[in-house]
């Protein structure tokens, strides 16, 4: 062992941090770029620069034999995977391995095991964790029928190899059935190349919490608290906070309870965040899925910890023990994440790429922003929109909110539309303020979308 | 005779006509990709497609010419 050159397999802000993390751990980095990304700031600041393909991420960022080659190639002796991209492909787990690679992340076995989502919910179920009613696959519609009536109206239908929210659709009651069934196969279908869908209870006032773990080859297994992760627009997080303050703390004990026995009976190396919905009428909780990778929003816990989880990551693969137990993890104050991206949310969340002119981050104490980009960066069009992550820490969520809010007022970017004006009128708003939220909340109250 | 013109950068996902099809107002002529979203480029007259600049897998610049309906 000993890990002296990471190979950092991803783009935009996490990049970013993950050279951060090797440079504060004196490991030496190559950026594996897209050509698209060879003036990124990744490029910019890694030790060494590998370009992996063309602009198009199917020819680059999701080349699993470019990746290694480039690995081999520049004399990397690991790879960091982000998130997304192949962040959760056993198949590169697997290819590192067959090339004596340090894959920063869990086993290939737990990677595959997990993201099989009906898999996943059998595992946790056996581990005595709560998991919401469902299914498994359902091939007709007469099926679907059964299994809806016997798991309780509302339900959704989810796509069996689906991810990203895409091909998730409700069901209120057993006349639009059939016509919903269809519509998701072929959704499905379309997304995926695969059009199985399985059943699963609707929670319709829910709020939307994760736990996030580390553990290490050991057998050592701890969690850093809870996220809660309820806004959200078409299934993706845009702001993230932790503690969850709107959850009875007891539950909240039992929820992180849960996440990390679940982390320390599968054995899980690396970090992970396993996720559940919290039914706010019954508060009871049931675990959704499992993310084997690093999370966009680990930066929330991070400044309520004062952890270095990429650092961690990095640790754990390269064969240490992790070097906090339960009892040091202590959780200090309140912390609030903003994704910024580049939409027009005044023109439906149209996608803004192009020259950044004038880029501005807030500085002040309690605020950290993760981002790659810089005056005169230009936002490609061929990756997802995120800008930056502004992270603030207060003393308590008071102090967070009005921190926050002072940060998104003093952000200043020209030449693209971000959604910072939108997320100034989230921050602001009362019911967000209160608490009053659930993951609905955005798409019907805030975008008047039912 | 109507131009067609992206409105911003962006990958060309998907060509569903060609030159010489007639379209009506509305017609999906081309979905244009950008930062992991679809966006189909309409038809905003009945017509003839008269020329088609693009094909599957260009990238267009905002203002570049996408297809002229006649």
């Amino acid at each position: 062992m000993g890990v002296s050159r990471v190979l950092v397999a991803n783009r935009g802000e996490i990049a970013v941090r993950i050279i951060r993390a090797c440079r504060s751990l004196g490991l030496q980095t190559v950026a594996a770029v897209s050509d698209a990304d060879r003036e990124s700031m990744a490029a910019h600041m890694a030790d060494r620069v590998v370009c992996i393909g063309p602009a198009r991420s199917t020819e680059s960022y999701l080349n699993v034999g470019a990746l290694v080659v480039a690995a081999q190639g520049t004399g990397a002796d690991a790879l960091h995977p982000g998130y997304g991209f192949l962040a959760e492909s056993a198949e590169l787990a697997v290819a590192c391995a067959v090339f004596g690679i340090t894959f920063v992340g869990p086993s290939p076995e737990h990677i595959r095991q997990l993201g099989n989502k009906l898999e996943a919910r059998e595992m946790v179920r056996n581990l005595g964790v709560p998991t919401l009613p469902g299914s498994r696959k359902v091939h007709t519609i007469e099926e679907a029928k059964a299994r809806a009536a016997e798991i309780g109206y509302p339900i959704l239908f989810k796509a069996a190899s689906g991810g990203g929210g895409r091909g998730i659709k409700t069901v209120s009651e057993p006349g639009a059935l059939p016509a919903t069934f269809e519509m998701a196969s072929a959704e499905a279908r379309a997304a995926f190349g695969d059009d199985t869908l399985y059943v699963e209870r609707y929670v319709p006032d829910a709020r939307h919490i994760e736990v996030q773990v580390l553990g290490d080859r050991f057998g050592h297994a701890v969690h850093l608290g809870e996220r809660d992760c309820s806004l959200q627009r078409r299934y993706q997080k845009v702001v993230e906070e932790a503690p969850a303050a709107c959850v009875p703390p007891a539950v909240r004990e039992e929820i992180r309870v849960a996440g990390a026995t679940v982390a320390a009976k599968l054995g899980y190396e690396s970090a992970g965040t396993i996720e559940f919905i919290y039914d706010q009428d019954s508060e009871r909780f049931y675990f959704l899925e499992m993310n084997t990778r690093i999370q966009v929003e680990h930066p929330v816990t991070e400044m309520l910890t004062g952890l270095d989880l990429v650092g961690l990551q990095l640790a754990i693969a390269d064969g240490g023990t992790l070097p906090v137990s339960q009892s040091d993890v202590v959780f200090q104050g309140h912390a609030i994440e903003c994704r910024v991206t580049a939409e027009s949310t005044e023109d439906g969340f149209r996608p803004s790429p192009g020259r950044i002119t004038d880029w501005e981050p807030p500085r002040a104490p309690g605020v950290r922003v993760d981002t790659h980009c810089y005056p005169g960066y230009v936002v490609p069009p061929f990756y997802d929109s995120l800008l930056a992550k502004l992270i603030v820490h207060g003393a308590d969520r008071a102090e967070a909110l009005a921190r926050m809010r002072e940060a998104l007022a003093s952000f200043v970017v020209r030449g693209v539309d971000t959604t910072i004006p939108f997320l100034r009128d989230l921050l602001n708003d009362p019911d967000f303020e209160a608490g009053n939220v659930n993951t609905r909340w955005i798409e019907e109250k805030k975008l008047g979308r039912a | 005779m109507a131009e067609i013109r992206a409105e911003m950068v962006a990958n060309v996902w998907k060509v569903l006509v060609a030159e010489g099809d007639d379209v009506s107002d509305g017609d999906t002529l081309v979905i244009l990709e950008s930062m992991k979203m679809e966006i189909p480029i309409l038809a905003e007259d009945a017509g003839t497609v008269g020329q088609l600049k693009v094909a599957e897998g260009d990238v267009v610049q905002e203002g570049d010419l996408i297809a002229v309906i006649e």
